[in-house]
């Protein structure tokens, strides 16, 4: 039940902290379910925080309501698959089953597909048909098709005295209205509904809780009492608490709690999800690539973040070997151009500009990707670190 | 219909036909009988005579005009040849408002009887491009069946305000020669249905009761006249011609026959007797032919009944033709060589009487259904004698059978044609001793001519004499009833081509439980509210109103063209007006105040592409489809020609800057149409920015668009206030106070006056929301007022910050301390997250590591809260603030605090 809650998104039973806006979005949809109303509407709130969410939980209670079911036609459109209105009119044709569909498939020039559902949708009027929900999902990336048309004209029924449609569209991006020509702009309606969760950590915890205890209709009752209670008495460990508190201190988002909580009950580590890093690549490298890395260190902290070439890492480095005088690192210039060469294919290190042809790789502009911290840390773990490198590494100008 | 501007390239040369007939010498001119028009290159030659219905070239290639020819006149010295016509409307000629007053969806080969005064009846005799068949329906008839081809159906008449039901009479009224024998005369059309019936002119007034049979019997010979010329239009072999013009001849015969016999026979014998056709011969031969007709009608209802008995119509056939040929000769001697037929068909006439005595003693819509089963064995006579009709008819009788028996009966039908043909030609020659003339042409013609005299009206004869295998004319049969052959109600199971997506037509499925009305004052005033209801009156805009309506409504008197340029911030009212103005305007041409026109609406943001509007341009005016390349050829076309009869054409153009492409031919071309002197065409622009002719436009637009130009300013408070107020309509639903804090506060931010409709809508849903609390009247207060436009206007930022996680919010902490101590307003992330450390240190939170820091960057990012750059860019991907620094520490102070 629990996979099935956190991996399939199944809807929970009413949405929390969010009941306003359920409520003001149901009424919306109703009206135009059964008064025949057109309506558009915004719902902005950052990435996961539920917005697809209210707006199934939504439809799904509108639906529940008797003769609208048989009544609302639906459209749902993603941004990120109808990139542009030619496909996203095609969408809309297949979906409303208008009768240019033959098999799935569309028909038509764009021009003509455009005139046709325009057409249809001028046919229909506030009484006779039915109404149309179109769901615009990531309504921020409509608003970059070419001069809005499908937006526009999709408004523009819904101000008109057309087919009753109501306009959905669900976007992460708090400026999206800024996006929208003044035309199309003037033709919205100017309702948003914005999702943001304002939950204290006290609310976070119980949702934790909530969210992880078994339903009270779950077979075995007695497994499900000792499984609430467990959760319950880790809910108050300290550990986990950190944990959680951690969690949200950096996000609020509901998705990648479910992330985290299913990770935890499935491999039962506590771990920081935060695992993957790229210091973890440090202590797999050569001491003498370990070593160019501190090498460019010293370089950007004496230039202040400006770029370097290989040369400059070179001289660096044989700085240090002249100091220390030890032959061990006594590698040939070629080797060391090797070393850079896998830092650079590593990622550790990055050309400042892309194309770089013509420049001799040696004088080619290099910019390091880790931060101080980063490489002391990394120096910390590595394994059999020689000493004097350590020493070179923390020394303030080499 | 057969497109005719590939004979734009052929030439037509006219002639008149034979000496000037009359002189008028007041007028100095000739009056003619006839024109010949031949076409170079193409042997054959049209006569046109008056009293024909023609075609005449106008704007539009696809679809000539039709007229009526009523005189031929020329000048003195020849040099002008000029016809007097009567005009006929096409439906694609009707302007797109009045359509809806024809109630129905007009037929695609309807025209209209043209009654306006507009027009000039006289036109250049040379722009007449060929024949057509036009034929009377009456009101409450059905149109027939579509395929038949070049025929034109008129039924109503057009004076430009409305339709009405056209008098036969004026249908009828050919130059009439002055014998006139028994004729087919039409009874009103409007009255009830039975009027609608045919009398037969002087025996047919004695009829007392109607007889649907007779007017069915007529429809069906009409019906299968048609296609019988079109076949002939085909091939322009003379005896093919012939045989249907006598194939028509004899059936108008038979049908009168029949109508007579199904009175009283003595009538009946009049009737043949004013024939002139003696009639012992008829008896006779009637006699002899009775039970070979006897049969025929047996196997022909055995095909009704029995669907597949192929075998048995083939050899049917057989034993038909071998009694045309031995008749025929006897009759061609004799001068009346289709007697067998039309004996044939009025011996069928009893039995189908019979039936109909049968069921008329049920109800009217009975007896029609019963008619038509009645009449269902006579068809299948007619088909014997009509080869082109009878495919269709066989089909229909054996409405089931199967594809291959039908192919069956028209390879009969094929050889029975042949057999025909040959006994035609047998007559044609035996008919040499009657006829004068030797040519076959002529020979037919006489022979028609004999028959005519018995029988038939003149304008029939004249048909006769013109068709030359082009064109029928129908006018002498007005009172057919063209029911849709049960042909019709056979397709649905036929396989036919499956309709075309493109022509589907666009609907929205209309719902299944009907929308509920508003219950309370505050839905009412809602929907009210809602932007797309029409409010009675525009407030606020009468100037703008005055100004447009003077401006289109002279234009529209004066016959000339003209643009005018509207702009105005979104949200004033401009298509509105155009809108109000332009129902006002129908409204007076209604009235009758100022001529008709024809208003088109394109709007450029529903278009894909600037070229679309020629395009739509032409559907909305001629309701073809065309590509944007043709349809602008053709738009160049009709504008820049003279038209004989031309209504204004009003076009409104909305969002005209999406017009605009790199060329601009699209807007040169909308404004350089209304230029010329034939286009009679206002051109209506609307933008949104009042100086779009100097900043994109380039100089020669700009220069045709002319000066004529109009600003809608945006609204002030106190006009939004009235706006509302009228929409509200005496709706009590707001309180004053609150009305005007809406209206200053949409005035001083935009002017919009959809925005401040919205907001109203919006207040009225909170109000509805907190009805319960008791300091409310049930009215729209000032809170619910404040609250929607807190909702609408306030910005989101700050409580999206106030709502981010901690580490979000100490992330913008570090941007805003890293932006203080750069002094710029962008940062790398490198930078910024030494600075998230530190202030995690002073927080005393665990810091975070480079990863999270950066998805915390990314969530804000994606929030546009930060702008940052492409995250390819890693750590040193630069971050910038969306929001202003102030908005930001606002925030995060109240936050603390």
């Amino acid at each position: 039940i629990l996979r099935q809650r956190f991996c399939h998104q199944r809807l929970p039973e009413k949405p929390m902290g969010i009941e306003s806006q359920h409520k003001h979005l149901l009424e919306l949809l109703r009206r135009t379910a059964v008064h025949g109303e057109s309506n558009s509407v915004l719902i902005v709130g950052p990435r996961g925080s539920g917005k697809t969410m209210l707006l199934k939980c939504v439809l799904r209670d509108l639906l529940e309501v008797k003769d609208v079911n048989k009544n609302v036609l639906q459209v749902h459109l993603n941004g990120l698959l109808q990139t542009d209105d030619r496909i996203a009119l095609k969408e809309i044709t297949r979906q409303l089953n208008l009768e240019n569909v033959v098999g799935d498939k569309v028909f038509g020039s764009f021009a003509e597909n455009l005139a046709f559902l325009l057409e249809a949708l001028k046919k229909g009027d506030r009484s006779s048909s039915r109404p149309v929900l179109f769901i615009l999902d990531e309504f921020d990336l409509f608003a970059h098709h070419k001069n809005q048309t499908l937006l526009y004209n999709l408004l523009d029924v819904s101000q008109s005295a057309q087919a009753p449609v109501a306009v959905i569209g669900l976007t992460c991006r708090l400026d999206v209205l800024e996006l929208l020509e003044k035309r199309v702009k003037s033709r919205f309606s100017h309702r948003q509904i914005h999702l943001l969760s304002s939950l204290s950590f006290r609310q976070y915890l119980d949702n934790v809780i909530l969210q992880l205890s078994l339903p009270p209709d779950f077979a075995d009752a007695k497994f499900f009492e000792e499984w609430n209670d467990s959760i319950k008495v880790l809910c108050k460990d300290k550990s986990v608490v950190d944990v959680l508190e951690k969690h949200y201190n950096s996000s609020k988002d509901f998705r990648s709690l479910h992330l985290l909580l299913v990770k935890e009950f499935f491999k039962n580590i506590l771990q920081h999800n935060s695992s993957y890093n790229l210091c973890s690549f440090i202590p797999g490298l050569s001491v003498l690539e370990l070593c160019l890395i501190i090498a460019m260190k010293h370089l950007s902290d004496i230039y202040e973040g400006e770029p370097f070439n290989f040369q400059m890492v070179h001289n660096e480095f044989k700085k240090f070997l002249q100091r220390k005088s030890q032959s061990i690192y006594n590698f040939d210039k070629p080797v060391v151009m090797k070393a850079f060469e896998h830092l650079q294919q590593l990622e550790l290190i990055k050309s400042v500009d892309g194309s770089t042809g013509k420049i001799h790789k040696e004088y080619q502009l290099m910019k390091l990707m880790l931060d101080h911290n980063q490489i002391m840390e990394a120096l910390q773990k590595y394994p059999q670190c020689p000493t004097d490198v350590k020493q070179w590494a923390l020394s303030a100008f080499g | 219909m057969v497109r005719y501007f590939t004979r734009l390239r052929v030439r037509r040369v006219y002639k008149w036909d034979g000496t000037p007939s009359s002189f008028d010498r007041k007028l100095k001119t000739y009056f003619f009988d006839s024109l010949n028009i031949s076409v170079e290159g193409q042997p054959g030659m049209t006569t046109v005579t008056p009293g024909q219905y023609v075609l005449i070239e106008g704007d539009n290639e696809d679809n000539p005009f039709v007229a009526k020819l009523l005189k031929f006149f020329g000048d003195e010295s020849n040099q002008q040849k000029k016809a007097l016509v009567q005009w006929f409307v096409r439906v694609c000629e009707v302007p797109h408002n009045k359509k809806k007053l024809l109630g129905r969806s007009p037929h695609p080969q309807e025209v209209f009887y043209y009654l306006g005064h507009t027009c000039d009846n006289e036109i250049d005799a040379e722009s007449i491009l060929n024949t057509v068949q036009v034929q009377y329906v009456p009101v409450d008839a059905p149109f027939p069946e579509p395929g038949i081809k070049d025929t034109l159906y008129v039924k109503l008449s057009w004076d430009t305000k409305t339709f009405k039901d056209l008098d036969p009479a004026l249908m009828q009224d050919t130059p009439v020669p002055a014998s006139t024998p028994p004729r087919l005369k039409p009874a009103s059309p409007c009255s009830p249905p039975a009027a609608a019936l045919v009398s037969l002119g002087s025996v047919g007034r004695k009829m007392p009761t109607p007889d649907p049979m007779v007017m069915r019997r007529a429809g069906s010979v009409s019906r299968t006249r048609g296609p019988v010329s079109a076949s002939k239009a085909g091939n322009n072999e003379a005896e093919s011609v012939h045989s249907a013009a006598k194939l028509s001849a004899s059936k108008t015969l038979s049908t009168k026959r029949r109508g007579s016999s199904g009175v009283t026979p003595g009538v009946r014998k009049k009737l043949q007797l004013s024939i002139g056709d003696s009639p012992e011969k008829i008896m006779s031969r009637k006699d002899g032919l009775c039970e070979l007709l006897d049969e025929e009608v047996d196997s022909e209802k055995a095909l009704v009944t029995k669907l597949n008995s192929s075998p048995r119509s083939l050899h049917h056939g057989y034993s038909l033709s071998p009694v045309r040929s031995d008749h025929r000769p006897p009759n061609s001697l004799g001068g009346y060589p289709l007697k067998p037929t039309s004996i044939m068909l009025d011996r069928l006439s009893p039995t189908a009487l019979g039936e109909q005595d049968f069921s008329r003693a049920t109800t009217p819509s009975r007896r029609k259904d019963s008619a038509m089963t009645a009449r269902e064995p006579s068809l299948g006579v007619l088909a014997e004698e009509d080869s082109e009709s009878s495919p269709m008819q066989l089909v229909v009788t054996s409405s089931r059978s199967k594809r291959k028996s039908a192919q069956l009966v028209a390879s009969r039908i094929r050889k029975q044609l042949n057999l025909m043909g040959d006994a035609q030609e047998l007559h044609s020659d035996d008919g040499d001793d009657d006829c004068f003339t030797p040519s076959k042409k002529d020979l037919h013609h006489s022979s028609e001519e004999d028959l005519e005299d018995e029988e038939v009206s003149k304008s029939e004869e004249t048909a006769g004499k013109t068709t030359r295998g082009r064109l029928r004319r129908a006018s002498t049969t007005p009172a057919r009833t063209p029911r849709k052959p049960p042909s019709k109600k056979a397709t649905p199971s036929t396989p036919r081509t499956p309709r075309t997506p493109r022509h589907a037509t666009p609907s929205i499925p209309s719902r299944t439980l009907p929308a509920r009305k508003p219950g309370n004052v505050l839905e009412e005033a809602r929907a009210r509210l809602h932007v797309s209801s029409v409010p009675e009156s525009l407030p606020c805009r009468e100037q703008e109103f005055q100004d447009i309506y003077n401006f289109v409504e002279s234009k529209v008197m004066d016959g000339t063209g003209g643009c005018m340029y509207i702009s105005g911030v979104p949200g004033t009212g401009k298509t509105a007006t155009v809108h109000e103005v332009i129902r006002c305007l129908q409204h007076a041409s209604d009235m009758d105040e100022i001529p008709t026109f024809r208003f088109v609406e394109i709007n450029g943001m529903k278009m894909t592409d600037p070229h679309q509007a020629y395009v739509q341009i032409l559907q909305k005016l001629t309701d073809q489809k065309a590509t944007a390349d043709h349809a602008a050829a053709l738009l160049e076309k009709m504008f820049s020609n003279p038209a004989p009869k031309k209504e204004t054409t009003v076009l409104l153009v909305d969002e005209l800057d999406l017009l605009w492409t790199r060329k601009q031919n699209v807007m040169y071309n909308l404004f350089d149409w209304p230029t010329r002197r034939h286009a009679r065409l206002v051109v209506l622009t609307i933008a949104n920015t009042m100086d779009l002719p100097e900043r994109i436009m380039i100089n020669r637009v700009a220069s045709r668009l002319g000066l004529t130009r109009m600003s809608f300013q945006p609204y002030s408070f106190k006009q939004l206030q009235q706006i509302i107020t009228s929409r509200l309509n005496k709706v009590k639903a707001f309180e004053e106070d609150a009305l005007q804090l809406v209206s200053r506060k949409v005035a001083a931010l935009s002017g919009d006056a959809r925005r401040c409709l919205d907001i109203c809508r919006r207040a009225t849903e909170i109000c509805e929301h907190s009805a319960p609390q008791p300091s409310s009247t049930g009215l729209v207060g000032m809170s619910h007022v404040m609250e929607a436009l807190d909702e609408m206007f306030s910005s989101s930022y700050i409580t999206a910050i106030r709502c981010a996680s901690v580490q979000e919010q100490l992330f913008l902490r570090a941007v805003l301390a890293e932006f203080r101590r750069l002094g710029l307003e962008e940062a790398t992330f490198q930078q910024v997250f030494v600075q998230h450390r530190a202030l995690c240190r002073v927080e005393g939170l665990q810091p975070l590591s480079v990863s999270e820091g950066l998805a915390v960057c990314q969530r804000l990012g994606a929030c546009r809260l930060l702008l940052l750059e492409a995250s390819r860019l890693d750590v040193l991907q630069r971050v910038r603030l969306n929001v202003s620094q102030d908005d930001v520490l606002y925030a995060l102070k109240a936050d603390r605090a």
